[in-house]
């Protein structure tokens, strides 16, 4: 088995609700991410799917140390990430870059194309030396599919997906080894999306990169990921193998969210049972007692609302799954291509 | 309405005369630019489709393709300046809405054809509950009282499966989920019983279970009300789910119409083809995705001949030079290609 590259051990992040001008009080608090638990091996994708208010995008901030966690622990080789600081903190962030999701407004429109991928080096200066920045910047440009030429544009004079690969190009400078995608493709075109998939993949296999790679579309994650966790209402609800997760699900959650994607494939409408969810994702303020899914869960019983189901294999499920009464269902009609 | 729901020749033409009359929404040749200070854009060139009732036209295609300007020109809310129409007809129960007056145009907004929005937050009045903004309608169009149009309003939220639809009567637009906002924005829509709905990315902002539910209202509403459907996204998986028949647009232009079956079993465009391999599919293994080279055209600067040809795997020296009309293909089906058949014929 390949090595751990990181691993995130119960992690938490609340933000406080407050109320009140002058005399602030905290009246609850936001469970964005409540024990999440994972581990990335080297040179994998880890694809993390839910939906909007799952905490998805946190947990990305808070894998960065972008945000301090209320409690748990990332650890990068042996170095717990959320209790650094300062110039250790700095070194370490070498290491670990981020891709986000609106290629619009994370990249300053004030600066050139050169600038801003040239920026990481002004931090990590022992990475290139002055001289040969621009160089560099080119060499980088040249490697996302981008032509060294525009290394004097301003980001406006690029397309979403040029965009896209600019930020891609800014994570690449410092030669990181994990790559945390926020939502890197659902701001594009389809025809657009793939290039940059494509181009995701392409860079992993050159560098050995080991990506966590944030996502809503399913199909998206299905199509990078060598594995998949779930997420809902802060927790990790399944975890597995893209396969594992795909062809053989356990949890309700996974099973409904798969059943809802549309395929592209007319002569499959009427074969499909879609699993319809009714009602909407509880709030992270006050989640439900016991299973977070319970509300809309069909299979709830009484224990699903006293006891809080572990993240663990069990019977009728060969891979982690935190659901009381697990159970293999198939939905995806899986055909190799 | 005899007339209209006779029509059964899907075939759509090469555009312009020789029409079936009686069709219920038709737009002939439109054309559309956008006059800008850095110049002119021609977003639309010459788009046809039509919808009869209780079908639904899905219109796929990517930003920029023109696919919301050409809804927005059929309602009547083009911005203009800088938007202008520059030739074209768009024909409601056969007359010409763009030679209407604004008065008769606006009799059609809402009881003719209405048309739901992408983002419902920005779509609702922040500062009127939701009820009110439905009941305004009954009161302002059908002239009924306040208490009669507050009931109005109420059994449209329910019939848009709202919960609890009397106490929601009085919320705001915040205090609705992201997909009770889209319900509530169908129900708006749909209070004056149209008898085409234009869905624009109705679900594109929602997560895919609400998206679910979302959809089904949709099918489920328009089967009751025999309504016509324009369905307008991006999207090819709720296409395939849910559309009879599909426009695909590409620069101002719609490149190929078919049946949803033809369409995705052998598309008649490489666009189209481009499009289906490149999406990243649920039920499929170790595919490769393979992607269209480039990036559309820019709006400003359209190439001469076929817009697509920078971009197509099979562009001959004849895409550079002449623009390829959108023809008929075999039967029901046309495509704007000038090697169509050779794509239709292949194995």
């Amino acid at each position: 088995m390949t090595e751990n590259i990181l691993e995130v051990r119960d992690l938490v992040k609340h933000y406080p609700v407050t109320q009140g001008v002058v005399f602030k009080k905290t009246v609850g608090q936001v469970k964005a991410v409540d024990g999440v638990s994972f581990d990335l091996r080297a040179g994998e994708t880890l694809g993390v799917v839910g939906e909007s208010g799952c905490g998805k995008s946190t947990l990305a901030r808070v894998l960065m140390n972008l945000e301090k966690p209320t409690a748990g622990n990332v650890v990068y080789k042996g170095q717990d990430i959320s209790k650094l600081s300062g110039g250790a903190l700095r070194r370490l962030r070498r290491q670990i870059q981020l891709v986000m999701q609106d290629p619009y407004t994370s990249l300053n429109p004030r600066m050139t194309v050169g600038d801003l991928i040239g920026e990481p080096f002004e931090i990590h200066p022992e990475v290139a030396p002055k001289g040969s920045r621009r160089a560099k910047v080119r060499e980088l440009l040249d490697l996302v599919g981008l032509n060294p030429e525009h290394i004097n544009r301003y980001p406006h004079q690029f397309s979403g997906g040029q965009r896209q690969r600019i930020g891609i190009a800014r994570a690449l400078a410092l030669r990181p080894e994990i790559i945390v995608c926020d939502e890197p493709v659902s701001a594009l075109d389809v025809s657009i999306q793939a290039q940059v998939m494509n181009l995701l993949e392409q860079l992993q296999t050159e560098f050995g990169l080991s990506y966590v790679f944030i996502a809503h579309d399913l199909s998206v994650v299905r199509h990078l990921s060598d594995r998949v966790a779930v997420m809902y209402l802060g927790k990790i609800v399944e975890i597995g193998t893209e396969d594992e997760i795909y062809e053989r699900p356990t949890h309700p959650y996974t099973q409904a969210l798969l059943s809802a994607v549309p395929v592209p494939d007319p002569t499959q409408r009427h074969h499909k049972t879609i699993i319809r969810l009714t009602g909407d994702v509880p709030s992270p303020v006050s989640p439900p007692s016991g299973c977070r899914f319970r509300t809309r869960c069909w299979k709830a019983q009484d224990v699903c609302a006293e006891k809080v189901p572990l993240l663990e294999i069990r019977q009728g499920s060969d891979h982690p799954s935190a659901c009381h009464f697990a159970e293999k269902r198939e939905i995806v009609a899986t055909h190799e291509v | 309405m005899s007339d209209i729901l006779v029509s059964e020749q899907s075939a759509p033409g090469p555009g312009g005369s020789g029409r079936p009359a009686g069709r219920l929404l038709e737009v002939d040749d439109l054309r559309v630019e956008f006059r800008t200070r850095d110049g002119v854009a021609k977003v639309i060139n010459g788009v046809t489709y039509h919808v009869d009732a209780g079908e639904t036209l899905a219109v796929l295609g990517e930003s920029g393709s023109g696919k919301s300007v050409t809804a927005q020109t059929i309602m009547g809310i083009l911005d203009t300046p800088p938007g202008f129409v520059t030739g074209g007809q768009i024909r409601f129960h056969g007359k010409d809405m763009l030679r209407m007056s604004s008065e008769e145009r606006r009799r059609i907004r809402g009881e003719g054809i209405a048309m739901i929005f992408q983002d419902a937050l920005s779509a609702l009045n922040p500062v009127f509950t939701v009820g009110f903004q439905i009941a305004e309608q009954f009161r302002v169009r059908r002239g009924l009282g306040r208490a009669e149009a507050k009931k109005r309003a109420i059994e449209m939220l329910d019939q848009v499966k709202i919960p609890n639809a009397k106490g929601r009567f009085n919320n705001y637009p915040h205090q609705f989920s992201g997909g009770m906002r889209q319900r509530a924005m169908i129900a708006m829509s749909l209070a004056l019983d149209p008898e085409v709905l234009i869905a624009d990315e109705p679900t594109t902002a929602l997560d895919v279970t609400v998206q679910a539910q979302i959809m089904d209202l949709l099918a489920e509403l328009q089967r009751e009300r025999q309504m016509g459907m324009i369905l307008i996204t991006h999207d090819l998986g709720v296409v395939a789910d849910v559309a009879d028949r599909i426009a695909v647009m590409y620069a101002g232009r719609i490149v190929e119409e078919a049946d949803v079956y033809d369409l995705y079993a052998k598309p008649a465009h490489p666009y189209t083809m481009g499009l289906i391999d490149s999406i990243p599919r649920l039920d499929e293994k170790g595919q490769q995705l393979r992607t269209i080279k480039g990036l559309p055209p820019n709006l400003m600067n359209i190439p001469p001949g076929c817009p697509f040809n920078p971009r197509c795997p099979m562009a001959q020296p004849v895409c550079r030079e002449k623009v390829p009309p959108l023809l008929q293909v075999g039967t029901a089906r046309a495509s704007a290609c000038h090697f169509a058949e050779e794509l239709v014929n292949r194995d």
